[in-house]
């Protein structure tokens, strides 16, 4: 169906998404989002997976693990979703997506129907994200298609806000032509998905650097116009969503004719347009619902023109607006306006070009600010789905994050050398000697071998298993994500077998909920949980899993496979990851299921576990094949000249790290690896 | 006062950079310190600064300039060639000769000798101990208090005694492991007595 329709601010949404050939869509239902969601499902756009996902955050994990894969993706929410979803929207804007993704959070004015009045646009500023404020059902159509090409052409998630009397308000949509649903072109392995120290250090840059190019993309939502009555006056209104509708309302109920600057997009906020509007103003009104965010923007761009808004009072700081309450404010601004001459005192003189001048201003309009460029005031029709189509699309760009950083790490040469500094090795974080989380990696990969197999990483010591030689972390965003980025990966790339790797910690943190939401929407995927029996990363706590409490008393001790049966998995298998036979085939079982398999690796941390007795090499039978140190990385193992063989190398285990944990005797071709005779200490080389 | 310790996570650096800071304070100084924990914990590199002074004010941020190190204790000798470029003209390190493999560098086959990057410290660094890090070890009975036999050997450089570092040591360490520590520092005290020593007019401490 297309042509015209009257539709709610959230079916225009849906219905933008929809034309726009989004084919993932999730979300939380929330006062005033919930009916975009709801609308999407009804239309059922084929081949697109709809979900209600269990909260906020689950919602846009597993859209953005879609977005990864190429999908155009919609998340939907209200304001206080997105607090959820913030730790998710906070690594994503550094991360990317591929495919468009456009975050829908409805604010509240009011409160009408919520616990806050905190304004999305903050967000966008403080996580250096787009956001697009429609101020109508039809703008939100046309805003939610083109957020997608913007998502897209940025690659990052776009956010969308309307507000209630949008969200709930109805208009005559026109439906423009959808544009063909798009296969998602599959997930690409690359180290741009795994959040790293690095990779936020290069694209918070970026962001920053990419903003003037974003502020021009932004052009057709911000645009001046003009107001058509017959009291002409040097004044303009400077507002946005749904502000920008009672403006021009109360303009037109005083007969005013004045300069209208709508900023729909204020993330960058639209400077060379705001000096263009203010250029000639004696005073400028912002008016605007929740935060004043333009009138924040106008501030330092002012040049003396006087500024009216919520931090003089002259727009309320809480609450909705009304045109009623722009009229009264325009009416101490414009003493002409009032019967009673104003609140200010004395009607201003005109001026010679017979406009009526305005209070607050203190300057004329010979000493109108310099202009970026000395365009004419120049009134825009509103902006169009049409136009926004022809916004272009580029091709995806920018490799994020690399070596690069690695690379300029090196020693520089001291003032008292005369020869520059040798280079000492790169000596990245790494799993420890005897960690159990390098042979659940190495079972799984293992396992996996020949197979198209996406492993999804989380927070925690295991993401050090992204490096070589185990290279089993293809994702990384926030805690807990992993589980619900393999379920949204999936989803657009179905060849794929998705793994989820979680340690114990996280999984009480957020991977429960991840769980849940892939049980719920019919996932198919295996969450693989490494159990080390504490939290590694941050210096062994206790957690609900430990049956230790912060102060080292004893507390209940959750069971997480009992946990992950209670939640609905198909199945749950635990096995020892340091018997990497068994380990192999337990992966194996879990992928020859269905569903949500679990996999439960138990070991404990080397940090609590007494460490066993530790391997030698018996350099006579080692054959320098080297497949303990390539195929584990494990930094007690390393190559020396073979004592032997001149010519060859051999396998060196140094004594002091080594744990005993065997897996490279489990794979040495030779069994030239057994335990150290004697006590523990001394190098075996 | 400003003195840097760099190494391999794993290596202790974090508890010797507090226990100087321990130290400075029980002297009545001011401290701060700033440490490489969490994600480089395990095999990265880690450096930990730490910088003490009579009066707060003088020293108003955590890190240490580059060139501002008065002394650079090495928990590894690639590593202190890293930051070498942190001590100041004339400034005094203490490093450990034994390498620490890099799991990465072993990967690629690539694993550069630690005698290169002590060569290089001897010349680059005037004032230089060297300890041998694993013979203390072994004499000691335990890898895990390199920490220790290094901060033994630049007690001197730093301006305290063992004894005030050993009173440190039992204020932040549990009673069962003092024992074992107070060897290691002692060990080391007395290796950089017959290592090369600093003179200490020559040197800025």
């Amino acid at each position: 169906m297309s042509g015209k329709m009257l539709l709610m601010g959230n079916e225009a949404i849906a219905y933008g998404a929809v034309d726009a050939g989004v084919s993932f869509v999730s979300g939380y239902p929330g006062t005033p989002s919930t009916e975009a969601l709801e609308a999407v499902a009804r239309l059922k756009p084929p081949g697109a997976h709809v979900e209600w996902s269990v909260n906020e955050k689950a919602a846009l994990e597993t859209a953005a693990g879609a977005a990864y894969a190429g999908a155009r993706a919609l998340v939907t929410m209200k304001q206080v979703g997105l607090n959820v979803a913030s730790d998710p929207l906070m690594s994503l804007n550094y991360v990317g997506v591929k495919g468009g993704l456009v975050i829908l959070s409805a604010d509240d004015p009011g409160p009408i129907s919520s616990q806050t009045e905190q304004d999305t646009r903050r967000f966008a500023q403080f996580a250096r994200l787009p956001v697009l404020d429609p101020s109508s059902p039809e703008e939100a159509y046309a805003m939610a298609r083109a957020a997608f090409a913007l998502s897209e052409r940025f690659r990052v998630p776009v956010l969308l806000r309307p507000t209630t009397r949008v969200c709930h308000a109805c208009s005559v949509v026109e439906r423009m032509k959808p544009e063909p649903l798009v296969k998602p072109s599959g997930f690409v392995k690359g180290k741009e998905w795994v959040i790293f120290p690095r990779l936020s250090f290069e694209a918070k840059k970026r962001l920053v650097a990419r903003e003037p190019e974003l502020a021009d993309a932004q052009r057709p939502f911000n645009f001046i116009e003009e107001t058509r009555g017959d009291l002409p006056a040097r004044i303009g209104i400077a507002c946005g969503g749904i502000g920008a509708a009672y403006a021009r309302e109360a303009a037109l109920s005083l007969g005013l004719r004045c300069r209208i600057l709508k900023v729909g997009a204020s993330n960058p906020f639209p400077e060379a347009l705001a000096v263009e509007f203010i250029n000639g103003l004696d005073c400028v009104l912002a008016v605007e619902e929740l935060d004043p965010v333009i009138e924040d923007g106008l501030r330092p761009l002012m040049d003396g023109v006087a500024l009216r808004g919520k931090r003089d009072g002259s727009m309320p700081i809480a609450g909705e607006l009304s045109a009623a309450i722009i009229e009264d404010a325009l009416r101490v601004m414009v003493p002409a306006l009032s019967l009673d001459g104003g609140k200010d005192g004395e009607p201003p003189p005109l001026s010679s070009s017979g406009d009526i001048s305005t209070c607050g201003g203190d300057k004329g309009v010979g000493s109108a600010p310099s202009l970026i460029a000395a365009a004419a005031l120049r009134p825009t029709e509103a902006v169009s789905g049409e136009e926004m189509e022809r916004q272009p699309r580029l091709p995806l760009a920018v490799p994020i994050g690399g070596d690069a950083a690695a690379q300029a790490e090196g020693a520089s040469p001291n003032a008292a050398a005369d020869e520059p500094a040798p280079t000492p090795p790169i000596r990245p974080p790494i799993l420890c000697a005897g960690c159990p989380h390098r042979a659940s990696f190495y079972a799984v990969k293992r396992a996996a071998k020949g197979r198209k197999a996406i492993f999804c990483g989380d927070i925690g010591c295991y993401t050090l298993g992204n490096a070589p030689p185990l290279d089993m972390v293809d994702t990384c965003l926030c805690m807990g994500a992993g589980v619900t980025i393999a379920q949204g990966l999936k989803s657009a790339d179905p060849d794929a077998h998705c793994f989820a790797f979680i340690g114990d910690s996280t999984f009480f943190h957020s991977g429960m909920t991840g769980a849940l939401n892939a049980v719920y929407n019919r996932a198919d995927m295996i969450i693989i949980v490494l159990d080390n029996r504490t939290t590694g990363m941050t210096g062994r706590q206790p957690h609900p899993g430990t049956g230790e409490s912060a102060v080292g008393e004893p507390a209940p001790k959750a069971d997480i496979g009992a946990i992950l049966l209670a939640l609905g998995v198909t199945s749950v298998r635990r096995a020892n990851p340091f018997d990497i036979e068994e380990a192999i085939e337990t992966t194996h079982e879990a992928m020859d299921e269905t569903g949500v398999r679990a996999v439960i690796f138990e070991a404990p941390c080397i940090a609590v576990a007494k460490p066993g007795r530790p391997m030698a090499v018996d350099a006579s039978r080692c054959v320098g094949c080297q497949v303990c140190v390539k195929a584990l990385g494990c930094p007690a193992l390393s190559f020396m000249p073979s004592p032997y063989q001149q010519g060859r190398i051999a396998a060196r285990i140094d004594a002091s790290m080594c744990t005993g944990c065997s897996i490279c005797s489990q794979i040495c071709p030779t069994e030239c690896i057994q335990p150290l005779d004697g006590p523990k200490g001394g190098d075996t080389a | 006062m400003n003195c840097l310790l760099c190494g391999v996570g794993g290596q202790g650096t974090v508890l010797a950079s507090r226990l100087i800071a321990q130290c400075a304070m029980d002297a009545g100084a001011f401290a701060r310190t700033s440490e490489t924990i969490g994600m480089a914990q395990r095999g990265g590199s880690v450096v930990s600064h730490v910088r003490w002074h009579d009066h707060a004010g003088a020293i108003p941020s955590p890190l240490i300039p580059l060139g501002g190190a008065d002394a650079l204790i090495g928990f590894e000798p690639g590593e202190a060639v890293r930051c070498l470029p942190y001590l100041k003209p004339g400034g005094a390190a203490v490093v450990s000769v034994n390498g620490v493999t890099s799991a990465v560098a072993a990967l690629s086959g690539n694993q550069p000798d630690a005698a290169v990057f002590v060569d290089y410290l001897r010349k680059a660094a005037p004032n230089l101990i060297l300890l041998d890090g694993a013979e203390i070890a072994r004499r000691v009975g335990s890898a895990k208090t390199l920490n220790m036999a290094l901060l033994g050997a630049a007690a001197r450089l730093l301006g305290f005694s063992v004894e005030s570092m050993l009173d440190a040591l039992r204020k932040r360490l549990s009673p069962r492991l003092v024992e074992l520590n107070r060897l290691a520092l002692e060990e080391g005290a007395a290796a950089s007595g017959s290592a090369r020593t600093v003179n200490p007019k020559e040197g800025s401490i």
